[in-house]
């Protein structure tokens, strides 16, 4: 490791260990200290990263004057400090402690649970076999939770899992309860863990040094053939993880150190990986049979070969670029379009776009951030000119005053979300306004629950108090932004006491939490869907954004603005151009510059004008203009609001080829499946939500006959009349870097040697810029940011007396949106096994139901059935359903009204009925 | 609400149980919910259903805005506590409470407690306690909060029959009559100025007046080191009183309980502290009525300005004895000691600079300054310093407290002041310091009993709780019992204690005692523990096998 500089600066503290001098640093423990020098000294309950304990009492050392022994990983060395950790007196201790705790383990002995268990480490390095001392009464084992296997005849007590559910996740679940030789590890109020409210994320399990929290089934003593180091595929946050393989097949997962999560991951991480093994796996391309018509219904996918016939790669890829091709020369480039991935790779991002661009010459290619944070990123475009998040989320854990608006990280970014909580621990104020309080309340200084939709007026009632009370940043104002006194004027209808009754939230707190942002050093915006799943999305985004402009509160460390993106690579996906306004790097298509470079580096004439968002593509194939359309890794037909209308338009398409893992739902309507790559089974670069590049490694070969990604859209685009060959995904990602100006300085080499790269690096050897807007320069024409002041408008259909209910649709913590990967796998799917509708007791109580009862949700565009769950974070009049489920798809629901900027629908907000529910005829069982 | 999973681990909601809350608001009152009041807040729980259910706990936790597992961990920590799991039934009506300490298993606890079981009344349940500090009465037997001294079977019953099961107001000597002798005079001296910090902290080094309570540090000194310490500052006394054969702090307190208030409060006024927190030990119950009462006729009538002055409850945990479980304690969590440094003096309560003083070190503050340095330091014997409390149990004509010069030998105590040795019991040894400081041979009755003199002995005087054993007794019996009882009251944090209490117990309970495995596991104990609580529990064992090996024989 290279010498850190500022180390040099530092007071060194000189003492003896062992007879010899020694340097410490100042802050480093007498444990860190000999570590940092191949000193080993045995510890049990130290685990690095975490606050040290000190109660296992395994690092005993002597002090030179002191009466009983200390703990090295406790204790700092003072100047000529005398310290023994390998005297006669030191070692008694140190071996009696192993000596002491083995007598307790199964059999007095080695840890049949795990395979390198830190206390056998010790036992095998003292050589102490044969504990002399009787074995305590042994408790029983606890295998109630579906991921984990708890046996506490292997616990040691040294309170680490406590620290890691506590302190590290901060999810409060483990306590250590009763004293003395009693003294147990309990979940909740000493329920089993499957009962408790444990997330699954098993941190506790990595902590554990002795095997007495496992992954269940033993899958921990399996020993790996291979670690690949690689990341999670699941949310932005972007874990860094590792797959521990054998004879192909991924036998567990460890969090690794990386910069977004220091080893943390969440139960989706750490225990949902096993759906790339499930055997509804897609292994053989397939072709709908002739016979088999296109209707609007869903196609069961134990059913599928009634409706599709295996087919070899040569034959399904010429059917599919040939139907391809043939609407590109009979109606022409514009009626195909190509929905691209967010959770595939930039490099399969990049060639997708490359070819819907070059090869179907249409700019009709887009992916899932329309239905995430379009909104969000048009308004950020519109006012800084730049999209991307301002600050790290580890940077904004940092700061005084953390605002989090329509977001519930702990279900969506879990580990993010441990992080705030880390903050509010160490006292930075955490204020959430969002209309359903989640856990993350427990944290919270001020939980604002705002009736849903109500953001703009409260927003402008923040920005009105910070404008009366004067504590806008006047000089920042000045000399870095636009447009201020039209916000002012505006701003002027909305005094918190005028909104207050609105948005049900009291003046005084309005005002309070605007004082406090506005006041604070340091201050972040985090936001989520509930802001910019609206037809006024980019008006809630464009009052957030002026909030930091006006206050100062961006361009420094710790402030900025985050839109908490989604999915592992939806930043990357826009990044690289999976877009039909913009090119690669957000250059915009209608820009004869901009098009002009890419014509070159493409080396293609280009379609001038800007392509269809996915809703509008949806409404092109009503209207008939869009015929044919190549799906790579999205599920339109789950994802899409108003799903009968969507899935109408998927059946009424010439030619769908859909490229995917699963028998999806948008398979249903397909002429081709071509059987892909799951994320473990490719290499390529991700990109998080903090702008981290982040190199993905295969661990694993795809099942049967499925093929990468990469390889199929290569295929695709030659048979449709384009020359490429790159040989892999480091050869995609050297034309990336010509493409997309922000990742010029990134190599292939140095990913795989850093694993991470921060963008802007725009020259190789850069170290990346994590903070951007520094010193208040924007990538807008005149380099200031502009305030763009907004009006309230209301939801685009309110609730009335034909439906008086507000739906809307969420996301749960162990469910991944459509639920292509989790409803695949085990633990996942048997924590959470089918919908469920959240509602509020109260409600619950107006139909005589009880928490578990069926209740049906109608809606103006469709209508479906659920049991139900009673939730008191949901405000009264709401029902919020997950978008996961099939067989009660809330999608069905949902309003495709979009928000004129973002262009994305409003998923937040619609009215709907609702009646009891019988079981027969109001649901689809779905087969197992 | 954190949703929770029913069964095979699906996710169920979890909805408030608001009868359990509204319960929870209706005890609670207008108090404080931060939470240093949990403690408080379950003991108000524990008072009003004889039990705590997971429904309240859970209702708790809301209230007091704490994770679940926290408030059941704090609640389970502590033995007075009744946490009962799901569906599990409440304890029975009426608790009868027997002690099998030290004196009390030698004055016949456990044919008392097979007696009482043979009953077999569903409505009482008995339960085996730690010392409850009467062991000059010894066997005690507590029914409900009423303590019957020297129980028998028949005094036992006819307090459940008659439901006598408070406990008794002891007579003290009141604010009134307190005052009315001369009480709170040097107090109002101090404020009004008569007197200077520096000279009444130097006056308490003179006397060399050491902490009572068991570890000795020199008072005047500690307050010397407080008031160099950053404000604010605060002040907890110990009144936890639980070291085996121990009871002078209540003998005091409920004679004369203002004395201690006193001089904690010109040690308020010397060291400029801002809050007094007392914690008396929860099976003081009439003590704390008596508290209680005289802490509200003082804030009723002050004899100046006082400071806040918070009186908590224990809830049967010898641990919190320590000063810095104490401390733990009193911020409303279990009681584990802190690992030292950083000291109490400099991070102690709530983070702050804390003068953690025993009860009785207090008591003695305002003797001490009206009658002088001198006139404490001069009363010691064989060359030792000032008085001592020796709180005496055992074989003796006069258990009691005996107030006596510090140095005094046992032979001397025990002729001087114990009225000699019951009859037909013959000097065979002793305890010189409570269960933790070990057992002496009546060989070694000429040993001055005092700080520093029993070290050399591998034993300490502590908080001077003798307890005087016979040729009828047996000191591998009483180092059993006292292993058994740190066994109980560890609190469980580090490996030599918890473990080692555990693993000594089994060894001792042999026939045939491993005596070098005992001192391999008594060296890790007292080199490796924590506290002194880990630390001390060899010496009984030890001493057991030094000074009695007939016994092993």
């Amino acid at each position: 490791m290279a010498a850190n500089p500022e180390y040099l600066h530092e007071k060194m503290i000189k003492f003896t260990l062992n007879g010899e001098a020694i340097d410490a640093f100042g802050d480093e423990t007498i444990l860190e200290t000999a570590r940092r020098h191949g000193i080993e000294i045995p510890t049990l309950c130290y685990l690095e990263g975490y606050r040290p304990d000190g109660n296992c009492r395994a690092c005993m050392v002597e002090i030179k004057g002191e009466r009983v022994l200390a703990p090295a990983c406790c204790r700092k060395p003072t100047e000529n400090m005398e310290v023994s950790s390998d005297n006669e007196r030191a070692l008694h201790s140190q071996k009696m402690v192993i000596e002491l705790l083995l007598a307790d383990m199964p059999q007095q002995g080695k840890s049949p649970y795990k395979l390198n268990s830190e206390l056998d480490q010790w036992v095998n390095k003292f050589g102490i076999y044969h504990p002399r001392f009787h074995q305590r009464k042994q408790p029983r084992p606890d295998l109630s939770h579906p991921a984990m296997a708890v046996n506490l005849d292997a616990c040691i007590q040294c309170t680490r899992c406590v620290r890691a559910c506590r302190e590290e996740q901060v999810n409060d679940v483990i306590g250590y309860a009763f004293r003395g030789s009693r003294s147990e590890i309990v979940f909740d109020m000493g329920e089993p863990m499957g009962e408790s409210t444990c997330v699954g994320c098993g941190e506790c399990v990595q902590a554990c040094p002795t095997g007495a929290l496992m992954p269940a089934k033993n899958a921990g003593l399996v020993e790996p053939d291979k670690k690949v180091e690689s990341v999670c595929p699941y949310c932005g946050v972007g874990c860094l993880l590792t797959f521990n393989v054998k004879n192909n097949f991924i036998q567990y997962v460890d969090g690794r150190d990386g910069p977004s999560n220091h080893g943390r991951l969440c139960v989706k991480g750490r225990y949902g990986f096993d759906y790339v093994h499930h055997s509804d796996r897609l292994t053989t391309p397939l072709i709908r049979k002739t016979d088999a018509v296109k209707t609007p219904v869903l196609i069961d996918p134990l059913e599928m070969h009634k409706y599709f016939r295996e087919a070899s790669w040569d034959e399904a890829l010429d059917f599919a670029a040939t139907g391809l091709r043939s609407i590109r020369e009979n109606q022409g480039p514009q009626a195909l379009a190509g929905f691209g991935c967010a959770k595939g790779s930039n490099e399969e991002a990049y060639l997708f776009q490359k070819l819907v661009r070059t090869g179907f010459g249409t700019n009709n290619v887009d992916h899932c951030t329309r239905l995430c944070h379009a909104s969000s990123v048009a308004a950020l475009l519109e006012t800084i000119g730049s999209g991307a998040v301002s600050n790290q989320v580890a940077d904004g854990t940092e700061a005084e005053v953390i605002l989090l608006v329509g977001a519930r990280p702990n279900d969506n970014h879990p580990v993010a979300a441990t992080f705030m909580k880390n903050a509010a621990e160490r006292g930075s104020k955490l204020i959430i306004i969002e209309p359903y309080s989640s856990e993350m309340y427990l944290h919270a200084s001020h939980m604002l629950k705002l009736r849903p939709g109500t953001d703009v007026l409260l927003l402008n009632g923040m920005i009105h108090t910070i404008i009366t009370e004067d504590l806008h940043n006047k000089e920042f104002i000045e000399q870095h932004t636009d447009g201020f006194e039209a916000l002012k004027k505006t701003v002027e209808k909305y005094p918190p006491e005028k909104v207050a009754p609105l948005c049900g939230i009291p003046p005084e707190t309005i005002k309070e939490v605007a004082r406090i942002y506005a006041t604070a050093k340091t201050a972040i915006i985090f936001w989520g869907m509930g802001i910019s799943q609206h037809i006024h999305g980019t008006d809630n985004a464009r009052c957030l954004i002026s909030l930091a402009l006006m206050t100062g509160q961006i361009g420094r460390p710790s402030t900025g603005l985050h839109p908490l993106r989604g999915q592992n690579n939806v930043q990357g996906a826009s990044d690289v151009g999976l877009i039909p306004m913009v090119y690669p790097d957000y250059q915009p298509v209608e820009s004869a510059e901009v098009r002009k470079k890419f014509e070159a580096l493409w080396g293609t004439k280009l379609d001038p004008n800007a392509g269809k968002t996915v809703v509008e593509i949806m409404h092109a194939i009503h209207g008939g203009e869009l015929n044919g359309l190549y799906i790579m890794g999205e599920n339109p037909a789950m994802s899409d609001p108003n799903l009968n209308h969507a899935r109408e338009a998927l059946a009424m398409l010439d030619h769908l080829v859909v490229q995917d893992i699963f028998f999806t739902e948008t398979c249903s309507y397909a002429d081709v499946i071509l059987p892909a790559s799951a994320f473990p089974e490719k290499t390529g670069t991700f990109t998080n939500t903090d702008r981290r590049v982040q190199l993905g490694r295969q661990a694993i070969n795809p099942p049967g006959d499925a093929r990468q990604d990469l390889w199929i859209i290569q295929e695709i685009a030659n048979r449709m009349g384009l020359d490429w060959d790159y040989s892999g995904p480091a050869d995609v990602f050297a034309e990336i870097r010509q493409a997309v100006p922000s990742l010029g300085g990134m190599t292939w080499e140095r990913l795989e040697e850093v694993d991470s790269l921060t963008y802007p690096l725009t020259k190789e050897g850069d170290p990346g810029q994590p903070i951007i807007f520094k010193d208040g320069i924007f990538p807008t024409d005149d380099g200031k940011g502009r305030f763009v002041p907004v009006d309230y408008i209301e939801a685009a259909e309110l609730p009335d007396n034909k439906y008086p209910y507000i739906f809307v649709t969420g996301r749960q913590l162990e469910h991944w949106h459509t639920g292509t990967m989790t409803r695949h796998s085990r633990v996942l799917d048997a924590i959470e096994p089918g919908p469920c509708i959240m509602i509020n007791p109260a409600d619950l109580d107006q139909f005589d139901l009880k928490s578990g009862d069926m209740l049906v949700i109608e809606s103006r565009r469709g209508r479906i059935a659920a049991t139900t769950r009673a939730d008191e974070h949901m405000q009264k009049g709401v029902v919020m359903m997950p978008f996961t489920f099939s067989e009660a798809a809330a999608n069905l629901i949902s309003n495709d009204a979009l928000d004129p900027f973002g262009k994305i629908p409003e998923f937040k907000f619609c009215a709907v009925r609702l009646k009891p529910g019988q079981r027969a005829d109001d649901i689809i069982q779905r087969k197992k | 609400m954190k949703r929770t999973r029913g069964k095979k681990g699906r996710v169920e909601g979890r909805t408030t149980p608001h009868k359990a809350l509204a319960d929870i608001r209706d005890l609670l009152g207008d108090e404080p919910r931060s939470r240093d009041m949990l403690i408080e807040h379950l003991h108000k729980l524990q008072d009003s259903f004889g039990h705590i259910s997971n429904r309240h706990i859970l209702a708790l936790a809301i209230e007091m805005e704490l994770p679940m597992a926290e408030v059941y961990e704090t609640a389970t920590f502590y033995h007075h506590f009744d946490v009962i799991k799901p569906g599990g039934d409440p304890p029975p009506r009426l608790t009868v409470r027997v002690c099998d300490s030290l004196t009390c298993d030698m004055f016949g606890a456990k044919q008392l407690v097979q007696e009482l079981e043979s009953e077999k009344d569903k409505h009482v349940r008995i339960q085996h306690v730690p010392c409850v500090g009467r062991c000059n009465a010894a066997p005690v037997a507590v029914v409900g909060m009423n303590p019957i001294e020297k129980a028998t079977r028949e005094k036992v019953f006819t307090a459940i029959q008659n439901n006598e099961t408070e406990a008794e107001l002891p007579k003290c000597i009141n604010y009134k009559e307190y005052l009315d002798k001369g009480g709170y005079q040097v107090l109002q001296d101090c404020i009004t100025g008569k007197h200077d910090r520096d000279n009444i902290i130097q006056i308490l080094e003179d006397s060399s007046l050491r902490g009572l309570g068991g570890a000795g540090f020199p008072a005047g000194r500690k307050w010397r080191i407080l008031r160099d310490q950053p404000q604010p500052r605060l002040i907890a006394i110990n009144i936890d009183e639980g070291e085996p054969g121990t009871f002078k702090d209540r003998y005091y307190l409920e004679r004369d309980p203002h004395r201690f208030i006193e001089g904690t409060l010109i040690a308020h006024w010397a060291i400029e502290a801002d809050a007094i927190y007392i914690y008396l030990r929860d099976e003081y119950a009439g003590c704390r009525k008596l508290l209680q009462q005289e802490l509200d006729a003082l804030r009723q009538d002050p004899p100046c300005d006082l400071p806040p002055i918070y009186l908590r409850r224990g809830a049967g945990a010898y641990i919190c004895g320590e000063e810095s479980a104490m401390i733990e304690s009193i911020e409303g969590k279990k009681g584990m000691p802190r690992l030292r440094p950083p000291y109490v003096a400099q991070i102690g309560l709530f983070g702050r600079p804390t003068l953690e003083q025993n009860m009785e070190t207090m008591h003695w503050v305002r003797d001490i300054i009206e009658k002088g340095a001198d006139w404490f330091a001069s009363q010691g014997r064989n060359g030792r310093k000032g008085l001592r409390s020796f709180s005496v149990s055992g074989r003796v004509q006069k258990p009691g407290v005996h107030l006596a010069p510090a140095g005094i030998t046992m032979r001397e105590l025990i002729d001087e002041y114990c009225g000699g040795m019951l009859p037909g019991h013959k000097f065979y040894g002793y305890f010189p310091g409570g269960a933790s400081g070990g057992i002496l041979p009546a060989s070694l009755g000429d040993v001055p009993l005092d700080f520093d003199t029993l070290q050399p002995h591998g034993c300490f005087i502590g908080s001077a709780a003798i307890v005087v054993l016979s040729n009828k007794d047996s000191a591998r019996a009483m180092a059993l019992n006292a292993m058994r009882f740190f066994e109980d009251e560890s609190c469980g944090q580090c490996t030599p204690c918890r473990v080692g209490t555990a693993k000594a117990v089994k060894l001792m309970e042999k026939k045939d005692w491993n005596q070098p495995l005992l001192e391999e596991l008594a060296r890790a104990m007292e080199d490796a523990s924590i506290c002194g609580l880990g630390q001390a529990a060899p010496n009984p064992l030890r001493c057991a096998i030094r000074y009695f090996p007939k016994e092993f024989e």
